[in-house]
């Protein structure tokens, strides 16, 4: 029997791997030196700790233990990548260029900065959730310092094309970040490969514990300079300050440590369960869709709308599954997706989307009960949906004039 | 977002789902919401020729639990009421059955409309066809 409830939410977050668990231990019970103490061997086991797991997160990403500066997490990575280079760049230029489906940590800390004064070009996405290049290189001036694009999208899991987008960058001198928190660890991710100059990674996106992110920033060709926003007692090169979360990055190397030698088996299992799951939906069910490109895609990511079934009734009556939906409902905000309407995705279509995260720890059991339980519940809902039944009759839903003011 | 028991019930064990003839003349159809704001609510009322009572109420419901819960709750309500009786459900009373959230209030709004356009829609049958 299958154990309940599943959670098959690993884009939100996932759960710690016990194997690093078992490395941070140490540190969180008798290892609890400073590694900024230099006079003591308290002070020596953390530093030595912290610089095996910089070298455990750097060679995840291709890059040099010295590129990594230790953070918080993602969104203060996503902060730091962007005012740290706007505010060091400033006399260089004031305009940043990013896309609309971006997450909230690089949107929100872009506008944050158009109060202060500098210009952001929010690009448009496809209805494949790609980012046009020619789009990138039409949008850079003379006046541009920063482009930062993520490399998979966290709703839909879209891959967008970093490579070629860090390589524009490149040659129009223009610094890029990538967010790439969802990516690292899941798929194929080199900063020198992709032509990458500042990328965020955050570790309990890859099994490692919460609380505990990293900037990768680049030391040659370009040498990228941050102005910092955490002041203090100038840890980190003097991009950050603040007192080592010495277990938290242990964590974070033996996550890193780990994705890095499953990856590629890793990577084959998520997709052989996700398309498992794709393909048994697709086949129980009609008028159901896929949003995003399918090819460029993370391969545990599946996000998709069930026409005529509203997404929360959905999650309700799945209850026993964790998964996300695109529903306005399950939001504050009673907005529906920002990255499905960016996509094109109509709003009736955005309200009855479910995204399903498959991770490490998901099994091919899991996946069957979690389609066979979706089918049984959206068959239901259907049966229970004016919308179904008046498309069976032949109705088109578009041409009915709805009371909308109800 | 935490449910209360009496939503989880009409949710999983909806009361009246199903649709009656639109054409007969003594079957009021109401279809209230919009599928882009997440809520579509067809509520149909059959009221009995000689008493005047509705009869039977059916209803079909594209939303969220709360939704379902509020025109579930309204069908089982109707039923039995005269049109007057039935006029004067407010959501305000489906809110506290239901014990909604604040969030949730649009939902039983959406419910007491469709009621309305139920009747309207009888109403209209009865002053122009008869």
């Amino acid at each position: 029997m299958v154990k309940l409830p599943i959670y098959m939410d690993n884009h939100a977050t996932t759960p710690l791997d016990p194997r690093v668990l078992e490395a941070m231990m140490p540190y969180l019970t008798n290892r609890f030196g400073n590694a900024a103490s230099r006079n003591h061997s308290f002070g020596w086991e953390a530093e030595e700790a912290v610089d095996q797991a910089r070298k455990e997160i750097a060679a995840l990403i291709g890059a040099d233990a010295r590129e990594i500066v230790i953070t918080s997490g993602a969104t203060e990575s996503d902060n730091l990548a962007i005012k740290g280079v706007a505010w060091m760049y400033r006399e260089k230029g004031d305009h940043i260029i990013t896309a609309v489906t971006e997450h909230k940590a690089i949107l929100d800390t872009c506008k944050h900065l158009e109060k202060d004064g500098f210009r952001v070009t929010f690009l448009p996405v496809d209805n494949k959730g790609f980012v046009d290049l020619d789009d990138i290189r039409r949008a850079i001036t003379d006046k541009t310092i920063l482009i930062s694009i993520m490399t998979a999208n966290n709703e839909v899991g879209v891959v967008q094309d970093i490579k070629a987008i860090g390589k524009i960058a490149r040659e129009r001198g223009v610094l890029f970040h990538t967010d790439a928190v969802q990516a690292a660890g899941k798929i194929p991710f080199n900063v020198n490969e992709m032509n990458v100059d500042i990328a965020s990674l955050s570790a309990h996106k890859f099994y490692g514990p919460k609380g505990v992110g990293a900037l990768y920033v680049r030391r040659r060709n370009p040498r990228v300079l941050l102005t910092p926003i955490i002041d203090g007692g100038g840890h980190e090169r003097g991009m950050r300050s603040g007192t080592l979360n010495v277990p938290g990055i242990v964590g974070l190397g033996k996550a890193a440590q780990i994705a890095r030698e499953d990856l590629a088996k890793e990577s084959a299992e998520m997709f052989r369960l996700r398309e498992k799951l794709r393909t048994t939906l697709e086949r129980e069910l009609d008028e159901i869709y896929i949003n995003g490109d399918l090819q460029k895609r993370l391969p545990g990511n599946l996000n998709m709308s069930f026409a005529y079934v509203e997404g929360e009734s959905l999650l309700m009556g799945i209850n026993d599954i964790a998964v996300s939906s695109g529903s306005a409902c399950t939001s504050a905000s009673l907005e529906p997706s920002y990255v499905l309407k960016a996509l094109g995705v109509g709003e009736d279509l955005a309200h009855t989307s479910i995204r399903f995260g498959i991770g490490r720890f998901n099994t091919e059991e899991e996946v069957d009960y979690v389609a066979g339980r979706v089918t049984e519940v959206v068959r239901r809902l259907r049966e229970l949906s004016p919308l179904y039944e008046m498309a069976k009759e032949g109705i088109d839903l578009k041409s009915v004039h709805w009371a909308t003011e109800a | 977002m935490a449910y209360s028991d009496k939503v989880i019930d009409h949710y999983n064990n909806p009361r009246n789902v199903g649709s009656l003839p639109k054409e007969d003349p003594n079957v009021g159809t109401g279809l209230v919401g919009a599928p882009e704001c997440g809520d579509v609510m067809k509520l149909q009322i059959k009221v009995n020729e000689e008493s005047g009572l509705i009869e039977d109420a059916k209803f079909k419901t594209f939303g969220c639990g709360s939704a379902i819960a509020s025109s579930s709750l309204a069908t089982e309500w109707v039923k039995g009421k005269t049109l007057a009786e039935a006029l004067a459900i407010k959501n305000t009373d489906i809110v506290k059955e239901l014990s909604l959230p604040p969030v949730k209030i649009h939902c039983s709004v959406l419910a007491e409309d469709a009621i309305k356009a139920a009747i309207t829609d009888w109403k209209k049958k009865h002053d122009d066809g008869k």
